[in-house]
């Protein structure tokens, strides 16, 4: 599964693409708060946020209320894209490390799945007195159904045997996910009412994001990207297989619970406020593997930026080709996605 | 595993415990608006500043946008159309709103919305934090949702004319609506036993209660719904076409002829819906979509169409 890297390995040309990475996302989150149907002149926008940074003063020409559609909407937007981008990037990368798959997304083992059916059922139940709860119980409801999934997968996946294996496991998943789908879609038929809100919730969205939404998930993603990095030297030992693993001494069935949950849990989180965008999680960590190779220690972290990145970027077709309406997010990213992961193995054949 | 590590770990779920603790404690609210009616007081006094339930308008809006086909019909009607400048995508009513900006209500975007600078939005649907979100940017916002019955279709009428200054115009049209629907209701001869409907929302078949507004409006005009205690809870049952043959209603109404082409003649072309005695006695009644799902004052026209409906089956039978 080696892919041959594209670039000298040596230790100081590492380090370049850190900082390529962190200013790709200061520079298109900067886009990001540029561009949009309202606002300030797009030139107007750098040199306000300029002038906002301590013992700096310009006279960039932008009201307060211009400048509040820029801080109040769509900052939130960028941050949370951010937030989101980089944890479905990690966690789809960690994945594909701990399970050995090419193939598998965060949304592996029923997260996807158990956070619709809580959306759906918070949706469902009881809305007029709901809706004005101090908390929305929608977010948190996805997030527990999400982690109850997970759970339950695990449980399915481990309960047979001291077998454990990764196989395993992501048939769990898909029977937990077939499951709590199959409920989802007996709840909707009982309450009809409510399928556009939950169509609109599944396709994924950051238009309703505000700064709420962002202290909401912070601690989750914070948390659980943590975690991931600190293993990604070990994911990278596990590439060899489970037994050759053991043989060096690591406890396998630890750490592929432990990625399992830091990983549901900021995957989770980010579900919880954005909905299921899809692509970013299996996109991001191949093109990087594309260009860094495969060596997860380098994979994870860059993975994050180019996350981030890719969906801040993602997120400005959507809120300006079909002004005044939004295009769903989950539609632009696998709009470029797709033809992206067919160049992207292309090129693998092409190596091959 | 690492003792280290595990030390790491485990002071790492403290941190986030005590970072979730404090977010939560700070206090934002997160309300999103449902699309059930908000029980308002209106104000008598014409004249502003008026408050009509959360808002409080200082002075006279001018820039009026619709995100609500309904409420589009109401503004028109109380006489505030001249100041709609821009209404949703299902807008069609009054032709007026043929000329106007169109927006999406279902996916708004916030910043096209405060660009053309408005000062009153009235909405019936909160797709996700709207209302947070244009309140921020200092946006009125008015959430004029579904209502339960015909009470509160007048009241929310008075309730536009409050909010745009066209009070007593609003007053007019909502007593002059509340004395047609009486005066018809009352001219129709009530059967006993009821007669009974299915009411048709699409072809597959989606019907409603009497618990709906529609269902409301049904049964205030004498009509016995025979979806009615089929799926306890269910306000918006899929029938299955042999509990609608069992029944054999008096009357069918498809409020489906604009989306998905239905008629009468599609009607009685379905496998064994021929037999049904709607079909035979020619009592299928095609309603205009856009009239049977909004509250608005063309709810006079539906009235009056279900009215002629139920007396032309009494006269048959």
């Amino acid at each position: 599964m080696t892919t041959p890297t594209v670039f000298a390995a040596s230790r100081g040309s590492r380090a370049i693409w850190w900082v390529l990475g962190a200013v790709s996302v200061v520079v298109v989150g900067l886009l990001g708060l540029t561009l949009g149907p309202a606002g300030p002149t797009w030139w107007r926008v750098p040199l306000a946020v300029l002038d906002r940074l301590p013992l700096v003063s310009i006279d960039s020409g932008v009201t307060d209320a211009q400048w509040n559609i820029v801080w109040q909407i769509r900052a939130p937007r960028v941050v949370l894209a951010a937030l989101v981008g980089a944890m479905l990037s990690l966690a789809g990368a960690s994945y594909q490390g701990v399970f050995r798959n090419p193939l598998v997304d965060p949304y592996l083992l029923g997260v996807a799945a158990g956070a619709g059916l809580g959306a759906t059922v918070a949706f469902a139940v009881n809305r007029d007195a709901t809706a004005t709860w101090p908390i929305d119980p929608v977010p948190l409801a996805a997030f527990v159904g999400g982690v109850i999934a997970v759970a339950l997968t695990y449980t399915i996946g481990t309960a047979f045997g001291r077998s454990r294996s990764a196989t395993t496991l992501v048939l769990a998943g898909v029977a937990v996910t077939s499951l709590a789908t199959a409920v989802q879609t007996f709840v909707l038929q009982r309450n009809n009412d409510v399928v556009r809100q939950v169509y609109s919730w599944i396709l994924g969205r950051l238009t309703s994001a505000t700064w709420g939404d962002v202290r909401l998930v912070l601690p989750y993603i914070a948390v659980s990207a943590v975690i991931l990095l600190m293993y990604r030297r070990v994911i990278d030992v596990m590439r060899v297989g489970d037994d050759e693993a053991r043989t060096l001494g690591v406890n396998v069935n630890l750490v592929r619970i432990v990625v399992v949950l830091a990983a549901t849990l900021g995957t989770s989180a980010a579900v919880a406020v954005s909905g299921l965008i899809g692509f970013v999680g299996i996109i991001v960590p191949h093109a990087v593997r594309l260009l860094m190779g495969s060596s997860n220690r380098i994979v994870l972290p860059l993975s994050m930026f180019v996350g981030a990145a890719f969906l801040i970027a993602a997120d400005i077709p959507g809120r300006i080709l079909t002004s005044p309406s939004e295009t769903p997010i989950g539609i632009v990213t696998a709009f470029f996605g797709a033809p992206f992961f067919l160049f992207l193995l292309r090129m693998r054949e092409v190596r091959q | 595993m690492k003792f280290s590590r595990l030390v790491g770990i485990a002071g790492l779920f403290l941190l986030a415990a005590s970072l979730v603790a404090c977010s939560e404690s700070s206090g934002e609210s997160v309300a999103t608006d449902t699309t059930n009616a908000v029980a308002a007081e209106t104000t008598i006094v014409e004249g502003f500043p008026v408050t009509v339930g959360d808002l409080t308008l200082e002075s006279k809006p001018q820039r009026i946008i619709s995100m609500s086909a309904t409420a589009t019909e109401m503004l028109f009607a109380i006489g505030a159309g001249d100041r709609v400048i821009a209404v949703d995508n299902f807008s069609n009513f009054p032709e007026e709103t043929a000329s106007l900006e169109k927006l999406d209500a279902y996916q708004p975007n916030v910043e096209a919305i405060s660009e053309l600078d408005p000062d009153l939005v009235i909405i019936s649907y909160d797709p996700g934090n709207l209302v947070e979100q244009l309140t921020t940017l200092s946006v009125p916002v008015f959430t004029a949702g579904a209502v339960a019955d015909l009470a509160g279709a007048y009241e929310q009428i008075e309730q536009l004319g409050a909010l745009t200054g066209q009070l007593a115009e609003a007053v007019q049209v909502s007593s002059t609506m509340r004395s047609e629907i009486d005066a018809i209701a009352a001219s129709i001869t009530k059967a006993d036993p009821p007669l009974t409907y299915f009411y048709e929302l699409d072809p597959t078949p989606y019907t409603v209660t009497s618990n709906t507004f529609i269902g409301g409006v049904m049964a205030v005009l004498g009509l016995a719904n025979i979806a009615d205690g089929v799926e306890e809870g269910n306000d918006y049952p899929q029938l299955s076409a042999e509990v609608i043959m069992e029944k054999d209603p008096d009357i069918i109404f498809l409020a489906d002829t604009k989306c998905c082409a239905q008629s009468a003649e599609t009607v009685a072309a379905r496998d064994g819906w021929a037999g049904l005695t709607a079909v035979t006695s020619g009592s299928i009644v095609a309603l205009d979509d856009d009239i049977a799902s909004r509250w608005g004052p063309r709810l006079v026209d539906l009235v009056r169409t279900v009215a002629e409906a139920i007396t032309s089956v009494l006269a048959k039978s």
